[in-house]
């Protein structure tokens, strides 16, 4: 099988070690993977300012990149949830359209296409929190959702047991929103971190010892809180656990 | 206008430790109550898109159903007024007064009227309106209009609701028991009742096939707005239309659920026709309503059913309450109905969202409201209506995303990678990140840097 890797620019530039993890995870699952190297951005942050004139552009250099490819792989939730549901700042052609529904997060590639079982190299003897961005969770279903009471599901979750030594820890508010939101980090920045404090507050409580996420976006801003207010929490991307990180 | 700036109003809010975290906890706490509920419930799924296809059904077939609700109403002795924005509306309900002589007005909370800001229209003309429902008569009291659609004072704490009823009910300003306050409340409202010459009250819903408007209430106050009083008005937005009685059922099984989290509210109480000798008047009112039917990305907003439900679960409103939003409405659905009244000034409400999109799940009525939210997005950024700031770091965000090259130069720079990253990435001042939280480091390379160097040469 073979599968295109999106990198988004946060991850390149802030986070290099989830893109890495995420490339070597995929390969060791027996993907060739491509890395386009003309890639920047999915659009998303113009997007979510409901700016599409100049979300236009920086779309259409992404299908440019990954026009043709069966499966397009990238270890962010929201970047897969904008090219997914609100990618149409260009004209939607077919080409356009493929490429969206070619777009795939990696814990549902995992899950869902890969069906992979285990992950015999991956040891985490480590209590974790884990936690889904709104994106993932709700955009994408990586989980169920508690506002629908529905019976209870986790895509990561399910993918994390199959790691030796892992455990969990319960928040009190799973589904609970960390106020990161994009541009709402900095434009609304009393609720947002307000929200972060809360949110990192929980995991500190819930005796976590990790933050995992789908989401690294989240977790720069949820590290973000824990590091001012000193709770000693640690971050991880899932790509980074399932590849075999080991602290 | 005035431009609301949500961002700045929510700060006082969270300084205010206390209030804030009562706030929170208790909303959440309504949430949580809701979702025990609904999961007693087996068909609630089924209950939402029911309530929702309602909805959508009479909001499609409107006109009809408007003609058969004023028909009905004729018929069992109401006489029916049309309002079509919230100046007529107060006109209609001040010749009513003037014309039956009356000075004291009860009314039971409606957020209508709030919309049609009635209260100050009458006060200015010298007629006295008194709010029955606790919550609203305490925002009355401390002149601050609701911040809660269902819980109009859920910002206070009760010792901030004793002081506002020391300064203006001469209770004893030390006691913040709350049976002490509502008591005295009790005692201090009771006259009022029973001297006023007219009372009015809302509606929740209006049934076509009976004429008749429903009022949910727990307090009971709407019964006795409308009962005691000799005049008796209802004002109603159009959209609170069902068609049968049937439908109802549908209703009410979700509203008080959705609210508070309770089976039913205390009071269900439906008023179809003048109680001897006495009058009932039934204004129906549009105030901007049609022109929001007429909004094909928007329309579904009119399906609401004011539970507040959205406003209960939403982490912003939470944390920033709901006078932060400067409006009417608060919390995300009046994030997605306050523009459609002013544009401008309500600007910046639609970024007072992290588009989680808790509130589109708990919504009763299924309204796709964290997908309005950013149309509304769109829609304001197409009428220029992005704050400067935004639309130039976006601008420039483009320009770079857009061109591999420029992107590569803008971060691969490692050392200035930390000073331009996230002004680049985050699109605003430094310091709004770094303020409360910590600027994350800037690692040794990028991971484009080290692809190039251990994979694209080996290849
Ligand atoms: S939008 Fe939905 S959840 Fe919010 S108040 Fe209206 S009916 Fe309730």
């Amino acid at each position: 099988m073979k599968a295109a890797l999106f990198v988004p620019c946060f991850i390149d530039a802030f986070f290099p070690e989830v893109g890495i993890a995420t490339l070597e995870l995929l390969e060791r699952l027996g993907v060739a993977v491509d890395y386009p190297l003309r890639q920047t951005c999915c659009g998303q942050p113009m997007a979510n300012s409901g700016d599409q004139a100049d979300a236009a552009a920086v779309e259409a250099l992404f299908v440019e990149n990954f026009k043709g490819y069966e499966y397009i792989v990238t270890p962010s939730g929201s970047c897969t949830h904008h090219v997914r549901d609100n990618f149409d700042a260009i004209p939607q052609t077919q080409e356009v359209q493929e490429v969206r529904s070619n777009t795939y997060e990696l814990v549902e590639f995992l899950h869902d296409t890969l069906k992979v079982e285990d992950f015999p190299w991956a040891e985490f003897p480590h209590k974790v929190g884990i936690h889904n961005s709104c994106s993932s969770l709700r955009g994408l279903r990586h989980a169920s959702m508690s506002e629908l009471a529905e019976p209870e599901f986790s895509k990561p979750k399910a993918l994390l047991s199959k790691v030796k030594g892992i455990s969990f820890a319960e928040l009190s508010r799973p589904d609970e929103c960390c106020g990161f939101g994009g541009t709402f980090a900095v434009f609304e920045e009393p609720v947002s971190a307000k929200m972060g404090y809360d949110k990192v507050n929980d995991f500190k409580e819930a005796g976590a010892e990790y933050v995992v996420s789908a989401d690294s976006s989240c977790m720069m801003h949820q590290q973000g809180c824990s590091e001012r207010l000193g709770l000693g929490l640690k971050f991880i991307h899932i790509a980074q656990i399932l590849n075999g990180a080991n602290s | 206008m005035k431009k609301i700036h949500h961002a700045e109003a929510s700060s006082y809010f969270i300084e205010a430790k206390d209030n804030e975290a009562f706030h929170d906890q208790r909303l959440w706490d309504l949430r949580q109550k809701r979702d025990r509920e609904a999961a007693v419930i087996p068909e609630f799924q089924e209950l939402r898109n029911l309530a929702s296809q309602i909805k959508e059904h009479t909001l499609t077939h409107l006109a009809e159903y408007l003609e058969q609700f004023e028909a009905k109403a004729q018929a069992n002795g109401v006489t029916v007024h049309w309002a079509l924005d919230a100046a007529e509306h107060n006109r209609i309900v001040y010749d009513l007064l003037t014309d039956h002589s009356v000075r004291t007005l009860v009314k039971s909370k409606s957020m209508l009227t709030e919309e049609c800001e009635l209260r100050p229209f009458l006060e200015r003309r010298g007629i006295e309106v008194i709010e029955t429902d606790l919550g609203e008569r305490i925002q009355q009291l401390d002149n601050e209009p609701p911040s809660h659609i269902v819980v109009p004072a859920v910002h206070k704490l009760r010792g901030d609701v004793a002081k506002v009823f020391a300064r203006t009910l001469d209770t004893d300003p030390d006691n913040d028991d709350p049976n002490y306050l509502s008591e005295q409340m009790r005692v201090k409202t009771r006259h009022f009742f029973v001297d006023a010459e007219a009372g009015m009250t809302g509606g929740n819903f209006a049934v076509a096939e009976t004429g008749g408007v429903v009022v949910c209430t727990n307090e009971g106050n709407a019964d006795l707005s409308a009962n005691v009083p000799p005049l008796f008005i209802a004002s109603v937005g159009i959209e609170k239309l069902v068609p049968r009685l049937d439908d109802l059922a549908v209703f009410i099984r979700l509203l008080s659920r959705s609210a508070l989290g309770s089976p039913i509210t205390q009071y269900t109480s439906h008023f179809r026709a003048p109680r001897k000798s006495g009058e009932m008047h039934i204004i129906l009112v549009d105030n901007g309503r049609s022109e929001r039917l007429g909004m094909e990305e928007f329309w579904y907003s009119l399906k609401c059913i004011r539970c507040g439900a959205c406003m209960n679960t939403c982490p912003v409103y939470r944390r920033s309450g709901g006078l932060s939003y400067g409006a009417v409405y608060s919390g995300p659905i009046g994030i997605i109905l306050n523009p459609t009244h002013d544009m401008r000034k309500y600007s910046s409400l639609p970024f007072a969202s992290t588009l989680n999109g808790s509130c589109t799940h708990v919504c009763p009525v299924k309204i796709n409201i964290h997908e309005q939210i950013y149309g509304w997005r769109r829609v304001l950024a197409k009428h220029n209506q992005l704050p400067f700031v935004k639309k130039a770091a976006m601008k420039v965000a483009g320009k770079i995303l857009s061109d591999p090259q420029k992107y590569r130069k803008t971060i691969d720079v490692a050392d200035a990678a930390i000073e331009h990253l996230p002004r680049f990435l985050l699109y605003s001042r430094m310091n709004a990140w770094g303020r409360q939280r910590e600027v994350p480091a800037p690692p040794d390379q990028t991971f484009h840097a080290w692809y190039l160097k251990n994979r694209e040469g080996k290849q």
